[in-house]
């Protein structure tokens, strides 16, 4: 009987002194993820610094700035799905193939004669397809997603080189091309910019406001809990490969608005860029935390490296070790302030 | 009590796992309004009958009748819309969620369907959390910064949060303090108050007595008696039901009381603690002994096991073999003294699935047979296969793949191992897990045959009958702390159970 009452005593202060001290902080849960986030912010502000200092006329035009967010766009909309598939604990190793299968497949002589909405309309159903097929395997073939998903990626990519043979499938659309040019702008903002953006406040909403987000989120963290708490776990992982591929085809959308064709060597290594930015992001690789906003702020750090490097004529093989550093860098320091909450 | 009809029976519940029958037979009737309290030993199938009520596990067959009608608690859900609530021990909470984003996983209140109210979420948790005493606990804090006992608190708000008729509480006492547990009485009398029923498992028989209505007791998958008034039943009869297993093994002879007392020991172990594990161990065992650890689950045997071994690093005391006190928490030195361990989960902890016998033995010697890292296999799979040959395993081939032996030969494997090692102290941790009742007695014959060849044995076994038969001496553990030595001889499975129970022997 001594034991239990010793035990109490030891922790009786800690836990006090402990509420106390996160009772501010804890208010707002958000806010946890704010501080995250401003550190990123930081990175991001250092680095547009940088950029300003090195290349100072060229960088902060315009045109560069917008340049940056455009690219950002398509791999951004790729990364708001690896986000939920990562937050849920699992992986797509897949993204890549299937912006490259669902553009090629959107930019066939036969879709072209649909038009505008006949791009639109093949890209986004062929990424959510891709993502059913990956979904089925994982949640009722009880497949390991890095092997689904990775045999997705190899057949994928077979299929897109197969339907264009490797030559570059040219949009003749006029509407889609107009998406894509330079002076195109809807609200005073590049079109593939508000897309990204669009993509990102529904990402967001879905994640931090909706059951969809929290069911994400509790089968990442524990999937048995989830299960005996009465959510239906297969469903909740079909779902977000779904999700995963739809973010895919809406890429893939861009990625033709952007380029104004199609090629089968779309969205080369996307997938690696994409888990990189959501892990920089302070999403967990082991699932249970995920943060929409981190994983835009990774994407956004990884495209104005890129950006810099290349305003300053680095090569690109610098730019990759630079890459590599920010992520294993990024890492500890995510286990560090992990170690500091516990 | 006015013969209402029951607002639960289940009869005749029966499940099976490959290799293991959960439950064999189980009878439990509850009333609206009272405390039924669930006894029975490790293993005896509580856990598992409390997934089956709560829709986790589907039985094999039986029948549930609620209210009168006849229920089938195809899954969670199921459980939950007629009001089956229940609380866990662990795997409860999502750590990554905040405390009211927890108490309504999976029923969130929402507009539209899909999207969550949040606030509506925090205002009512908080509601709840006032209701259960804790007002300080934030609702959105995250979960995973809480202690133990506020995870406590989240998980019955969780319970309570849905419309429930009947609450299942698994050990919810046990990671709480004196206060924290009057609290609990307090809820518990409350709800049955408005007549919710509340089915409480405990091992803890003075808790059972303040507030339990009535008691079934279950013994190996069965239900031994139902329906016991809880607060005049001797504790001798409750223990006596759920002792006496049916089956009998045959444990091997044991050489005379004291026979060790004039060697040297080889482990002594002095004040080892860890904090909110176990309290401060002395311990000394000599060559030729067999020494067995004895208490329920949690009640700090592996980990006792584990910090000797170096496993986990100790908060105060030491470790020392043949005199020599060890590096703390360093499983080398551990090795390199000469002690061995075979863990509880064997599968994950002890053996290479995918390998040969061979190589599961050889894998802690390596170096003895290599000459500059190239591996002399022939003289790897001849040692392996001498030392296999000593314990008899069986088929008595060392090429055999390791996952086609049976539970009791892969032991032998692991024993071998440590045999082949030449240590001098063994820990086995619930050596005879999985292994079927007919080659456990081998199994007890052949740790019993390397304590006669001069091995110390420490012995961690949630099977009281196991410890007994096998051990020489026995420490009874409660709660982290010894609270009786005494030769195996002058100990019964009742004085055991009355100890770890108790904490002290009833006349």
């Amino acid at each position: 009987m001594t034991q239990p009452a010793t035990a109490a005593q030891q922790e009786a202060p800690t836990s006090a002194a402990e509420s106390a001290g996160t009772q501010e902080s804890s208010r707002r849960l958000g806010l946890r993820w704010d501080v995250r986030s401003l550190s990123l912010l930081g990175v991001l502000a250092v680095l547009v610094a940088v950029g300003g200092i090195t290349a100072p006329d060229e960088f902060l035009a315009t045109s560069n700035l917008q340049l940056v967010l455009t690219q950002a766009s398509v791999i951004g909309v790729v990364t708001v799905g690896m986000t939920f598939v990562i937050t849920s604990g699992g992986i797509d190793l897949s993204v890549g193939a299937i912006v490259a299968l669902a553009s090629v497949w959107a930019t066939t002589v036969a879709t072209q004669e649909f038009g505008f909405a006949g791009i639109l309309f093949t890209a986004v159903i062929v990424g959510v397809g891709c993502g059913l097929v990956n979904g089925l395997l994982i949640a009722y073939g009880r497949m390991v997603p890095f092997i689904a998903t990775l045999a997705m990626l190899a057949s994928a990519r077979g299929l897109a080189l197969q339907i264009t043979d490797g030559s570059t499938q040219i949009v003749s659309v006029e509407s889609v091309l107009d998406l894509g040019a330079r002076d195109a702008y809807i609200l005073g903002i590049p079109p593939l910019v508000l897309i990204f953006a669009a993509v990102t406040v529904i990402g967001w909403l879905l994640l931090n406001r909706t059951t969809f987000g929290r069911r994400t989120v509790a089968v990442g963290g524990n999937a048995e809990a989830a299960r005996l708490a009465g959510i239906d776990v297969r469903r909740q992982r079909l779902y977000l490969y779904l999700l995963s591929g739809l973010c895919c085809g809406i890429a893939a959308f861009m990625l033709i608005v952007l380029a104004g064709s199609g090629q089968n060597t779309n969205g080369n290594l996307y997938e690696l860029d994409a888990i990189a930015a959501a892990i920089i992001g302070g999403t967990l690789l082991s699932g249970g935390r995920g943060t929409v906003i981190g994983s835009v702020l990774g994407v956004l750090i990884f495209t104005t490296i890129t950006n810099i490097f290349a305003l300053n004529n680095l090569e690109t093989a610098v730019q990759q070790i630079a890459k590599g550093a920010i992520i294993v860098a990024a890492v500890l320091v995510q286990r560090r302030s992990l170690h500091g909450d516990a | 009590m006015a013969p209402q009809p029951p607002l639960l029976t289940m009869s005749g519940i029966t499940k099976s796992f490959p290799g293991v029958r959960a439950l064999d037979g189980v009878d439990l009737e509850v009333q609206a309004g009272e405390v039924h309290c669930l006894l029975g030993q490790n293993g005896a199938g509580k856990s598992t009958l409390i997934k089956v009520l709560a829709g986790a596990h589907q039985p094999d067959s039986g029948e549930i009748t609620w209210r009168d009608e006849p229920v089938t608690l195809g899954s969670p859900i199921a459980a939950m819309r007629l009001g089956i609530a229940t609380i866990y021990q662990e795997l409860d909470l999502i750590e990554g969620l905040s405390v009211a984003e927890n108490v309504f996983l999976g029923h969130e209140p929402t507009s539209a369907g899909f999207v969550v109210r949040g606030s509506a979420a925090r205002t009512a948790t908080a509601e709840l959390l006032k209701r259960l005493g804790h007002p300080e606990i934030d609702p959105t804090r995250l979960v995973g910064d809480l202690s133990a006992a506020q995870q406590q608190i989240v998980s019955m708000a969780r319970a309570l949060s849905h419309e429930v008729r009947l609450i299942v509480m698994d050990e919810p006492s046990a990671a709480l303090d004196p206060e924290e547990v009057d609290n609990l009485f307090r809820i518990v009398g409350d709800l049955t108050a408005d007549g919710v029923a509340v089915i409480y498992i405990s091992h803890r028989l003075e808790e059972i007595r303040r507030i339990g209505d009535r008691v079934t007791v279950l013994k190996e998958g069965r239900s031994v008696a139902g329906g016991l008034p809880a607060k005049s039943t001797p504790t001798h009869e409750v223990v006596a039901l759920m002792t006496g297993r049916n089956v009998e093994y045959v444990f091997p002879e044991r050489p005379e009381a004291g026979f060790a007392a004039g060697r040297e020991p080889v482990l002594t172990v002095e004040g080892l603690t860890r904090r909110g594990e176990f309290a401060p161990v002395d311990l000394e065992l000599r060559p030729g002994e067999i020494v067995g650890l004895a208490g329920l689950v949690g009640s700090g045997r592996s980990e006792i096991l584990e910090t000797i071994y170096g496993a986990r690093k100790p908060d105060g005391g030491r470790v020392l073999v043949d005199g020599t006190p060890l590096r703390p928490g360093s499983v080398r030195a551990a090795v390199r003294a000469g002690i061995g361990l075979a863990p509880e989960e064997r599968k994950a902890q002890g053996l290479l699935m995918l390998e040969s016998v061979s190589s599961n033995v050889s894998v802690s010697t390596l170096s003895r047979f290599a000459r500059a890292g190239w591996l002399d296999r022939r003289a790897e799979r001849a040692a392996a296969h001498q030392a296999v040959r000593e314990l008899s395993l069986r088929p008595d081939n060392p090429d055999a793949a390791i996952r086609t032996l049976s539970g009791g030969n892969q032991q032998k494997a692991v024993l071998a191992r440590w045999l082949l090692r030449g240590c001098k102290v063994l820990l086995l941790d619930e050596p005879t897990r999985g292994v079927d009742i007919g080659a456990r007695a081998e199994l007890y014959a052949v740790i019993r045959r390397l304590a006669d060849e001069g091995l110390a044995v420490l012995l961690v076994s949630s099977e009281v009958p196991e410890v007994l038969g096998l051990a020489d001496r026995v420490l009874v553990l409660r709660e982290g702390s010894v609270v009786h030595t005494a030769d195996a001889r002058e100990l019964d499975e009742h004085r055991v159970l009355d100890l770890v129970m108790e904490g002290s022997l009833t006349p």
